[in-house]
C-alpha cells in the first residue's frame, strides 16, 4: 500500500526533520483543497447540465475542453469572475464586508480535516469529530449574517435573517439525527462511526435509522440554503439575499462555500448512513476479494448519489414558503427524530437488530 | 379515513416522490433545444424578416411611390418622398424604413400593388452605429438584389394562397 513515509524521509534529508512534517501536511492540505474545489467546479457544471436535462434543455455546451462540449464552462466562469471588479457599497461596513466571504469559506473547508477519505486517511483523527463537524457547520452562518449586515441593504439583511432563522431551526433536527448515529456507533469518532457499520449495505445505518437519514438529508439541504429551502437567496423576492451586493471573486467565495458545503453534506450523509469508505460488497464477497476492499473509491462513488439528489431536488420543487419551512422544521422533522431516537434507544436496550451482540 | 390516509401520505412524502419521478423521467427524454447557430428551425415562405425593395428582371424599380405602405404602416416606420424619375415616371426619391419602429407585421408587403416592398427570410442582422437602423432606399434595393432568387421563390411558393 502506498504511503507518504518515503517522501517524508526524503524531505527530512533535504530540509530538516523539524520542517518536513509541516511542509508535508501543507502539501496534503493543498491537495485536498484543490481536489475539493475541482470537484466543486465540475459540480456547478453538473448542476447546470442536469437541471437543464430535467427541463428538456441541453445545458451549457459552448465551452469545449478535451472536445467535450461544455466541460470548460467552470473555468470560463472562474476567469470571468476573476476579471470582475469587487464593488464595495459606499455605506457598507467595509471591514465586515470584506471579512464575511472568508467566514463562510473557511469553516466549509475546515470540516474536511476530519473527513476520512479512506481507512485511517483523515488529517485529524480526533475523538470528538462529530462535535467538530457540528461546531464548524454552525460557524458558517456567521459569514452569512455578517455579509447581510455589512452590505447595509434591506434585501441582503432580510436574506441573512431568513438564513439565520432557518439554520437555527434545522440545526436541531440535524443534531438529533447525528445523536441517533452516535447512539448506533457508540462513538463520536468519524472513523469509528464508519467501522461500526461494516457488514454490507443492510448493516449500514440507513436501514435501521431510515427516518433519521431522511431528516438528516432534508436538514442538510436546508442548512446549505439550497432549493427548495433557498428563501435566503430567493431570487424572486429578495434578489439574491445576503450576497446581493457582492461581485467578482467575493461573490465567488460565497458560491464556492455553498457548493463545498453541498459536497460536504453529501459526504457526511454517506459517512453517517451509508458506511463511508466501506464497500457495498463487504460481507457478501470474501474479505480478500478486490471489490470488498474499503477505500476512497467507494466513498467517492457513494458521495455522488446524495450530490445528485441536491440537484434533483432543486430541479423538482418550488421554493417553500417561509412559514412552511418553519413548520416542517419544528413540527415535522424534530418530532420524527425524537420518536425515532426513542425507538432506537429501546432497540439498543433490548439488543435487537444490529445491536444483538452489544453489552 | 381520509384524514389518516393524507397523514400517512404526508409522512411518506408521497407527493414529493411523485414530483421527483416526473423530473427523473424528463432527465432521459430527448432535448428540445436546438444548437442555434449550427441547427435552425424551419422557416415558412411567409417569414417576415428584414425588408427589401425589388426590381423587375429588366432592372427597373418596381416601386411606383403610391405610398400605400406608408399609409398602412401601423408603426409609422415608413417615410416616402416621390418625384419624377429619369424615364419620366413616378418614382421614390426617398424610401426609409426605421427598423426600430417596425413591428414586422407584413402589412406593407400586403398593401403593395406591385410586390416592390417585401420582407425576406433574413433574421440575423445587427447595427453597430447610430442611424444604421434606418434602411434607406439604396440599402433596401441592395438587400433585394442580394436575395432576389429566394424572394422570388418564396412569392411563387405562396402565390396560390394570395
Amino acid at each position: 500500500m502506498w504511503t507518504w513515509e518515503p517522501i517524508r524521509v526524503r524531505l527530512s534529508s533535504l530540509i530538516t526533520a523539524y520542517w518536513a512534517d509541516p511542509v508535508l501536511t501543507a502539501v496534503q492540505i493543498l491537495m485536498v483543497m484543490i481536489g475539493v474545489i475541482l470537484v466543486m467546479a465540475f459540480y456547478t457544471l453538473a448542476e447546470r447540465k442536469i437541471i437543464g436535462w430535467m427541463q428538456s434543455r441541453r445545458g451549457p455546451n459552448r465551452v469545449n475542453l478535451f472536445w467535450v462540449p461544455g466541460l470548460g464552462q467552470p473555468f470560463a466562469d472562474v476567469v470571468k469572475l476573476l476579471f470582475k471588479e469587487i464593488l464595495v457599497p459606499g455605506d457598507a461596513n467595509k471591514v465586515l464586508f470584506r471579512v464575511a466571504p472568508f467566514l463562510t469559506m473557511i469553516p466549509a473547508l475546515a470540516i474536511w480535516s476530519v473527513i476520512p477519505f479512506a481507512p485511517q486517511k483523515a488529517f485529524a483523527n480526533i475523538d470528538a469529530g462529530l462535535l467538530f463537524i457540528l461546531a464548524m457547520a454552525s460557524l458558517g452562518v456567521y459569514g452569512v449574517i455578517l455579509a447581510g449586515w455589512a452590505a447595509n441593504s434591506k434585501y441582503a439583511f432580510l436574506g441573512a435573517m431568513r438564513s439565520a432563522a432557518q439554520i437555527v431551526a434545522y440545526e436541531i433536527a440535524m443534531g438529533f439525527a447525528m445523536v441517533g448515529v452516535l447512539m448506533a456507533a457508540g462513538s463520536l469518532n468519524i472513523g469509528r462511526i464508519i467501522e461500526s457499520q461494516h457488514g454490507g449495505p443492510l448493516s449500514w445505518n440507513w436501514f435501521w435509522l431510515f427516518p433519521l437519514f431522511v431528516v438528516y438529508y432534508i436538514a442538510g439541504v436546508a442548512e446549505t440554503n439550497r432549493a427548495p429551502f433557498d428563501v435566503a437567496e430567493g431570487e424572486s423576492e429578495i434578489v439574491a439575499g445576503f450576497h446581493v451586493d457582492y461581485s467578482g471573486m467575493a461573490f465567488a467565495l460565497f458560491f464556492i462555500a455553498e457548493y463545498v458545503n453541498m459536497i460536504l453534506i453529501s459526504a457526511l450523509t454517506v459517512i453517517f448512513f451509508f458506511g463511508g469508505w466501506l464497500s457495498p460488497f463487504d460481507g457478501y464477497l470474501p474479505a480478500s476479494s478486490l471489490l470488498a476492499q474499503p477505500g476512497f473509491f467507494w466513498f467517492g462513488l457513494k458521495t455522488l448519489v446524495p450530490m445528485f439528489g441536491f440537484l434533483w431536488l432543486r430541479a423538482t420543487f418550488p421554493r417553500y414558503r417561509y412559514d412552511q419551512i418553519m413548520r416542517l422544521g419544528w413540527k415535522a422533522l424534530i418530532p420524527v427524530t425524537l420518536v425515532w431516537l426513542f425507538v432506537e434507544g429501546v432497540l439498543i436496550y433490548c439488543h435487537v437488530g444490529p445491536w444483538k451482540g452489544h453489552i | 379515513m381520509q384524514g389518516i390516509r393524507s397523514f400517512i401520505k404526508t409522512f411518506l412524502l408521497w407527493e414529493l416522490l411523485q414530483g421527483l419521478w416526473v423530473t427523473l423521467k424528463n432527465l432521459f427524454r430527448p432535448k428540445t433545444t436546438l444548437n442555434y447557430p449550427e441547427e435552425k428551425t424551419p422557416q415558412s415562405p411567409r417569414f417576415r424578416g428584414l425588408h427589401a425593395l425589388r426590381r423587375y428582371p429588366n432592372g427597373e424599380e418596381r416601386c411606383i411611390a403610391c405610398k400605400l405602405c406608408e399609409a398602412v404602416c401601423p408603426a409609422l416606420a415608413i417615410t416616402i418622398d416621390s418625384g419624377v424619375g429619369a424615364d419620366g415616371t413616378r418614382r421614390t426619391t426617398r424610401y426609409d424604413i426605421d427598423l426600430f419602429k417596425c413591428i414586422y407585421c407584413g402589412f406593407c408587403e400586403e398593401a403593395c400593388p406591385v410586390d416592390a416592398i417585401v420582407e425576406t427570410r433574413v433574421l440575423e442582422y445587427h447595427m453597430e452605429h447610430r442611424g444604421e437602423n434606418i434602411m434607406t432606399k439604396d440599402k433596401l434595393l441592395a438587400v433585394g438584389e442580394r436575395f432576389e432568387p429566394v424572394i422570388a421563390a418564396d412569392r411563387a411558393a405562396d402565390a396560390r394562397y394570395r
